[in-house]
């Protein structure tokens, strides 16, 4: 019940969010507004990156070291390839493989 | 019907097929070893529609986040979709019927595709754009599905699965560094979150780190508005300013930085000397000296 009452929120706001701007702006773009839809985007991608690794316990090697080498692995391969589906492919295999058999 | 505006349609949509299908498997996977079974996968994907939401949905609905948290956490996660909202106005103006659908389902991969504005034709754009868009939507929902239907019978252990949304999120940052020059919005964003988590603890720091972001890009904004203090300063946004000049491809001898409407938004159009360009951001913001004036006038 809980679960999907937290759905249909997350359903709501997405749809708002993508609706609000053809029910409320017309004719120019707040500066503000612009500004925003400039700098927050990577901002945002910034805290989700934090926000999984939230958890970690630092001091534990059995979990920071199989984040840190799969954090290098993506980042490694995305500088490399740029290409965003590999990166991820190949950045959770190795954090599963270090999970699973290694630590 | 005209079956060629469909086909074209779905030739324009077939780029985004392989990501949306493999994204979606890893999402369904990571939502059933949440224990959210296949149904739960089908609604999320039909009426969410949202990738890195639905990732970030998966641990919300895990880890007892409140409905305010939900509503909140969603709104800055998606709050992009705002903007390319606002580029689309014009666009979808006149879509008639296929309107409420084009705007439900304009996500980054969709909104990518269409934000070019070519279409085959003119009279049948919009019925072209909704099928781009239908086509974007099935893959992604057969993604969530066959995902949620593989994780039950999956021969291996799918631990550590959950790194894909973290990966997810680190090749988004990764991609963004390398293709924008103004590094301060994600250095915001990773030190305003690390410094809330730090203080408020795992359980309850996205709310104040979303707060403390939109406010610390606020007052950097109301900083570069001034476009010489900007230069000079030696402000952190400055020398992120100054750095760009000394790389500028745009080096045509003289030296100017131009500070205006662009630059209200935190970015400025810098060139320096040819010869220069190799210049330090420490030399570079001694010697360079720097005009603002409004891009309205410099155009």
């Amino acid at each position: 019940m809980r679960a999907a009452v937290l759905v249909a929120v997350m359903a709501a706001v997405t749809i708002l969010l993508r609706f609000l701007p053809f029910l409320l702006i017309r004719g120019e773009t707040p500066p503000y507004i612009a500004y925003l839809g400039r700098v927050l985007p990577p901002a945002i991608i910034g805290m989700l990156v934090i926000y999984c690794l939230k958890d970690v316990q630092p001091g534990d090697p059995s979990q920071l070291l199989p984040a840190l080498l799969g954090t290098a692995a993506v980042v490694g391969l995305q500088a490399w390839k740029r290409n965003s589906l590999l990166s991820i492919l190949a950045g959770t295999l190795v954090y599963m493989v270090l999970v699973q058999a290694v630590f | 019907m005209d079956h060629q505006v469909v086909r074209q349609a779905f030739l324009k949509s077939v780029p985004v097929m392989a990501g949306y299908v493999v994204l979606g498997i890893g999402f369904g996977i990571l939502l059933r070893a949440a224990g959210y079974g296949v149904l739960w996968s089908l609604a999320m994907s039909v009426c969410i529609y949202a990738g890195s939401m639905q990732y970030v949905g998966v641990d919300l609905l895990t880890g007892g986040a409140s409905v305010l948290t939900t509503a909140l956490t969603t709104f800055m996660v998606n709050a992009r979709h705002l903007f390319y909202s606002i580029s689309m106005i014009d666009r979808y103006k006149d879509a008639g019927r296929y309107k409420p659908y084009l705007i439900f389902a304009l996500t980054d991969e969709t909104y990518s595709l269409l934000s070019d504005g070519t279409v085959p034709s003119e009279q049948e754009a919009h019925r072209y754009r909704f099928f781009v868009s239908l086509f974007n939507q099935s893959y992604w929902v057969t993604g969530c599905v066959l995902g949620s239907l593989l994780g039950a019978v999956l021969p291996f252990s799918t631990k550590g699965i959950e790194f894909s949304m973290t990966a997810l999120f680190i090749a988004s940052f990764t991609e963004q560094w390398l293709t924008s020059h103004d590094h301060i919005p994600a250095l915001t964003g990773l030190l305003c979150t690390l410094l809330s988590l730090v203080v408020f603890g795992a359980e309850r720091f996205l709310i104040p780190a979303m707060l403390l972001i939109t406010a610390v890009l606020t007052l950097l904004r109301g900083k570069s508005v001034q476009g010489t203090v900007l230069c000079t300063a030696g402000s952190e946004s400055a020398q992120g300013t100054v750095l760009r000049a000394a790389g500028s491809e745009s080096a045509q001898g003289t030296v100017l930085c131009a500070a205006g409407s662009e630059s209200a938004q935190g970015t400025v159009l810098c060139a320096t000397g040819g010869e220069e360009g190799q210049r330090t951001a420490e030399s570079a913001q001694r010697t360079v000296p720097c005009v603002s004036h409004e891009r309205e006038e410099e155009s």
